[in-house]
């Protein structure tokens, strides 16, 4: 049975995706290591992108709570607010919404970068020139986005919260630590242990995604805005689909 | 081992052999699908020999410079370099060979978020890590001033015209003195004054390191001026080979229409 167009092109460039990422299991591991190439990446993939998602992070945590304090007034239980918002900051929207942002601006910027260096040869000259150009590039990305987005998620968990504390603040006076405690209070090991666990996939699903689509650019200048816009739409549909996949393993163990 | 070699040959200890083949290509075959790019081609080259492989664009000119350099692997066929068969090695060995090879890509593939001194530096760094400072630097001065441009050293490649880009491509080339240099149209996307200054470069530089030159184009300017023997390369095969002078004088009207 002859498959569709569209099905025969999304089955190849998933084997072609699930080869790539065979790849860099295969390699990441062994000698020659590019640490110096990965402490930048980390430098670029954490430490740049924090300002914007920490600006993103406070927003969603101070319109969230403006958004559930008029229902929660409304069922008499405005004091939960703090616990209601901790549980959805730190178990969802915080990993989920911190690892969207991160696939628009790292996604992209990995797979404009590296479809710019293979259409203008750049790829080829660091073969020549002794080196793997698949560990130096695409081994360095992918472990910094495996590490760095478990950090941006924490600390957008953080500022998210902080944004709630001022979000409750608008209406009523409730104290910094009394709002932590209640947070703290309702948040438990099963909590929080989930949400670490999948931010190291999105970290990876981010990184892999946009260097593949990258990495095997092509038709010149056209080809790279299309590898840094498909990278963000195919990492971001990834996120939600470990979101579903992790929600489940999460029930299976009885962490929910 | 192999560095300290190619160390040793960068000082000019090593006696060179005029006659000496450092490039043997046999029956080689590529084909991309239906299309056959490369079909039986032959080709030797002699130590100190400047060659000029011309043909028409999409005639498979870069497909084969970067089957001899290792970027794409042949079908079938022998690439003997250097006295090694590029198809018999592990990657430690094939980048000892490309130490010792030069490669100039047609778009200059200077690394954009580099500036001049890291990308002369970068080849440097991956095959010798334990160079010293001030032995980087003076290979550093000694490339830049070759063409021509030492005091772009911390300048980015954006910053640089075509010509300019290309020149440092060429130092980046020769940084690590090599024994052979491929040049991937050396001369496209430039005006014919600057296409000029590059071949007279090239031509300088193989005068001062006696470097054996492949030289891939379509330019007749850069043929003429760079070859000391044309290879003619149509329907993917070793079709003529010769001087400009005795190519020039052909009746072959397939080799004809290059010279008309």
């Amino acid at each position: 049975m002859a498959l569709s167009k569209p099905m025969g092109k999304f089955l190849t460039e998933t084997g072609e995706l699930s080869r790539f990422a065979g790849r860099f299991f295969a390699q990441w591991y062994k000698p020659r290591y590019e640490l110096g190439e990965f402490l930048r990446q980390c430098f670029i993939i954490g430490y740049r992108s924090l300002p914007l998602v920490g600006l993103t992070a406070f927003i969603m945590g101070l319109v969230l709570t403006m958004q559930l304090r008029p229902s929660m007034v409304e069922y008499g239980v405005e004091s939960q607010l703090p616990a209601i918002v901790g549980i959805a900051i730190v178990r969802e929207i915080g990993p989920v919404i911190t690892a969207l942002i991160f696939a628009g601006k790292i996604g992209s910027s990995i797979g404009a970068e590296l479809g710019s260096m293979k259409v203008t040869e750049q790829i080829d000259a660091m073969e020549v020139s002794g080196t793997n150009p698949f560990k130096y590039l695409v081994v360095s990305r992918v472990l910094a986005s495996v590490f760095m987005l478990p950090v941006l998620i924490m600390l957008s968990d953080a500022i998210s919260l902080y944004g709630a504390w001022i979000g409750v603040n608008i209406h009523s006076t409730t104290s910094f630590a009394l709002f932590w405690t209640q947070v703290f209070n309702i948040l438990s090991f099963s909590d929080v242990l989930p949400a670490f666990v999948k931010s190291f996939f999105f970290g990876f699903a981010v990184g892999i995604i946009g260097c593949f689509k990258g990495y095997n650019s092509s038709k010149g200048t056209e080809g790279v805005g299309q590898s840094a816009n498909s990278a963000v739409v195919v990492s971001s549909i990834m996120i939600f689909v470990i979101d579903l996949l992790a929600v489940q393993v999460t029930e299976l163990l009885g962490l929910n | 081992m192999l560095k300290q070699q190619h160390i040793e040959q960068i000082e000019g200890s090593k006696p060179v052999n005029e006659q000496e083949p450092v490039l043997q290509v046999s029956h080689l075959y590529k084909a991309f699908g239906d299309n056959k790019v490369l079909n039986d081609f032959n080709l030797s080259v002699n130590r100190g020999e400047r060659i000029v492989v011309l043909g028409k664009s999409g005639s498979g000119k870069s497909v084969l410079i970067k089957c001899i350099i290792g970027l794409l692997r042949p079908d079938s066929g022998g690439i003997r370099m250097l006295d090694k068969d590029i198809a018999g090695l592990s990657h430690q060995e094939l980048d000892a060979i490309r130490a010792k090879v030069g490669f100039l890509f047609q778009s200059n593939a200077l690394y954009d978020s580099m500036t001049v001194r890291e990308n002369l530096e970068f080849p440097l760094r991956r095959h010798w890590i334990q160079l010293t400072h001030a032995a980087v630097r003076k290979m550093l001065e000694e490339a830049l001033e070759d063409v021509g441009l030492a005091h772009t050293i911390d300048m980015m490649p954006a910053e640089l015209s075509g010509g300019m880009r290309k020149r440092i491509a060429l130092a980046r080339t020769l940084i690590l003195k090599p024994e052979i240099i491929l040049y991937d149209e050396p001369t496209t996307g430039l005006d014919p004054i600057t296409a000029r200054e590059i071949i007279e470069l090239m031509n300088n530089i193989h005068a001062k390191y006696n470097t054996t030159s492949l030289i891939i184009s379509h330019d007749m300017n850069c043929v003429r001026l760079a070859a000391s023997r044309i290879v003619v390369l149509i329907n993917g095969t070793c079709y003529a080979n010769g001087t400009w002078d005795t190519l020039t004088k052909t009746e072959d009207p397939m080799v004809k229409q290059f010279f008309e």
